[in-house]
């Protein structure tokens, strides 16, 4: 009996693994087809023929080397705005008892509860009329600081015994040399999840990027990908899952790789 | 004379404040100022007319469609994501390679942008050559339209959403599970409690801050639910999927009715305000914190 269930249960595990892998081996399995096999009902899983093409032709199918820089560039900037807003402000949270605290805090978080998703049309409104539209400005400011982040690095922030501050002050260290390289270097894990956190997060957006771009020229990867299912008319499933492909195969191959890390990353937001 | 040390934290805060400022809480203002007037974006003149948007918005069949689509999606996709999740968290909060590899699994959609998994599915959810009707015939069951019929298609994209967020909950509420301490289930186990009765009394109870947490997150992010129904649905067929940010979007930026846009947020905004505080207040009573 207790190998039976041993058995069972080790059987329904990799069931519910397979639900949640299937659509990616879907995914790879279509990219790789012609657009007859694509029709074939019920459908095979591996292709005849390995249509390597198909990768071309949804690379090619637009300006696909200009979204993948913007792409780069919007969520390399924000990460580094973060990190530079995030710093002073998670300081001085953790070590500074000042006038007008509760406000700035309070302040905070809001900007923490109010999602992009209630905000963009008055935003959007703000950068066309600042002409700011067709330049990569509304998609890495508005994001320019994290308040999830400057959270994060207050928390580890406060950690760092005060011993180990009194002792740099001491030693005639300024403020500045204190916050620089005493307490961010002691902080190095909250960058590493905060970096994770962010870059994928922003990697991945579909929504602020395609409400405030209206030009070719600034449109990142996940907009480029979505426009693949309404090029040429009539869906051509293998080419848009070819595009697809490019667009998850980096974060899954750098998930494959780093997995312990991103879960802590995403999850650490949920964990007081 | 003010003494300079005193600025020092102001000027600290000041580059992360102005973009709070600038970016969360001005636009808000903006917003409600501009849910007041009969703007069209192209007209140099925003013209003052009271509520009459939110009188248009509430006397709108269509929009209590949008709400109400907007309601039962959430209120499926949080219920069937946290159930599952605090089932499949009590299944697998083990040791041991397989299990790391299946939580591995069920969160890789997590990480994968919406807009991929929206493609995905609307490609498994194809009525004709999906990969979703294969599964059910191989059942017996009859092929499903999905996302082409108004009866299924808002039942659709809560599984997409289920599937897309389960990983996330389960790993959750897995933290949960292994911050309660050991000494309380020995206790049980001496007092002879059975499974059901050790759940129901003390781990349900102890995750409740847990699932107090992921209620709250979930609600609100269910609320927001765009990149799915713009990739899948653009609200159809025949409205069954509209949801309020598709809304908004839609009002805003096809229909060129800003005024009548901000005020449809200035409700998204009034609703996430209120369920978060209706769960602070509320539900932090049923809570049992440590």
């Amino acid at each position: 009996m207790k190998k039976i269930l041993y058995v069972l249960d080790k059987l329904a595990l990799i069931l519910l693994a397979l639900i949640f892998v299937f659509p990616f081996v879907w995914m790879v399995s279509t990219s790789f087809k012609s657009l007859q096999e694509v029709l074939i009902f019920p459908p095979k899983w591996i292709p005849d023929k390995l249509m390597f093409q198909n990768f071309v032709k949804a690379w090619s199918s637009g300006p696909f080397v200009t979204y993948f820089i913007n792409s780069v560039l919007v969520s390399v900037s924000i990460l580094a705005l973060q990190f530079a807003t995030m710093v002073p402000a998670a300081y001085a949270f953790a070590r500074y008892k000042f006038k007008g605290y509760k406000l700035v805090f309070g302040i905070t978080i809001a900007a923490l509860m109010i999602p992009p998703q209630i905000t963009f049309l008055p935003v959007y409104l703000q950068m066309s009329a600042w002409s700011a539209l067709k330049t990569h400005i509304p998609l890495i400011i508005p994001f320019g600081a994290s308040a999830f982040g400057i959270f994060l690095l207050r928390q580890s922030f406060m950690q760092v015994p005060d011993e180990i501050i009194e002792a740099a002050k001491l030693d005639d260290a300024s403020e500045w040399k204190i916050m620089w390289n005493i307490m961010v270097p002691m902080a190095r894990p909250v960058f590493i999840t905060f970096g994770l956190f962010s870059f994928i997060y922003h990697w991945n957006d579909y929504f602020w990027p395609l409400v405030m771009t209206n030009s070719e020229a600034i449109r990142t990867l996940p907009i480029g990908i979505a426009m693949l299912k309404d090029a040429e008319g009539g869906i051509n499933w293998n080419i848009v899952m070819a595009g697809n492909m490019i667009l998850v195969a980096p974060i899954l191959l750098v998930f494959f790789f780093a997995r312990r890390q991103i879960i802590k990353a995403f999850v650490y937001s949920g964990i007081k | 004379m003010i003494r300079l040390s005193k600025l020092k934290p102001y000027v600290m805060v000041a580059p992360a404040l102005s973009f709070f400022l600038m970016f969360f809480i001005y636009p808000i203002f903006y917003m409600i100022r501009l849910s007041v007037t009969s703007w069209n974006f192209i007209s140099p003149q925003k013209e003052f007319i009271g509520f009459n948007n939110y009188i248009e918005l509430f006397t709108s069949e269509e929009f209590y469609q949008v709400l109400y689509n907007t309601l039962i999606y959430t209120v499926l996709t949080v219920g069937f994501s946290l159930v599952l999740a605090v089932l499949l968290a009590l299944w697998l909060n083990k040791q041991g390679t397989l299990y790391n590899i299946v939580q591995g699994a069920i969160f890789s959609p997590y990480i994968i942008s919406l807009v991929s998994v929206a493609l995905l599915w609307l490609w498994m959810m194809d009525p004709q050559y999906g990969l979703l009707n294969v599964v059910l015939e191989l059942m017996g069951l009859p092929k499903s339209l999905w996302l082409t019929h108004p009866n299924t298609a808002l039942f659709s994209l809560v599984i997409v959403g289920v599937w897309k967020v389960l990983g996330y909950n389960t790993l959750i509420v897995m933290a949960g599970l292994q911050s309660i301490p050991k000494d309380i289930y020995e206790a049980a186990e001496l007092d002879e409690s059975n499974k059901w009765t050790t759940f129901y009394k003390i781990t349900l109870p102890m995750l409740s801050p847990t699932i107090f947490f992921l209620l709250i997150v979930s609600t609100i992010s269910s609320f927001q639910v765009f990149d799915t129904v713009q990739v899948m649905t653009q609200g159809g067929p025949i409205n069954s999927t509209n949801m309020l940010v598709y809304y908004i979007f839609q009002y805003g930026f096809d229909f060129f009715k800003i005024g009548y846009a901000s005020a449809a947020g200035v409700v998204l905004l009034v609703i996430v305000g209120i369920m978060t505080i209706f769960h602070f207040m509320f539900l932090s009573k049923h809570v049992y914190y440590r």
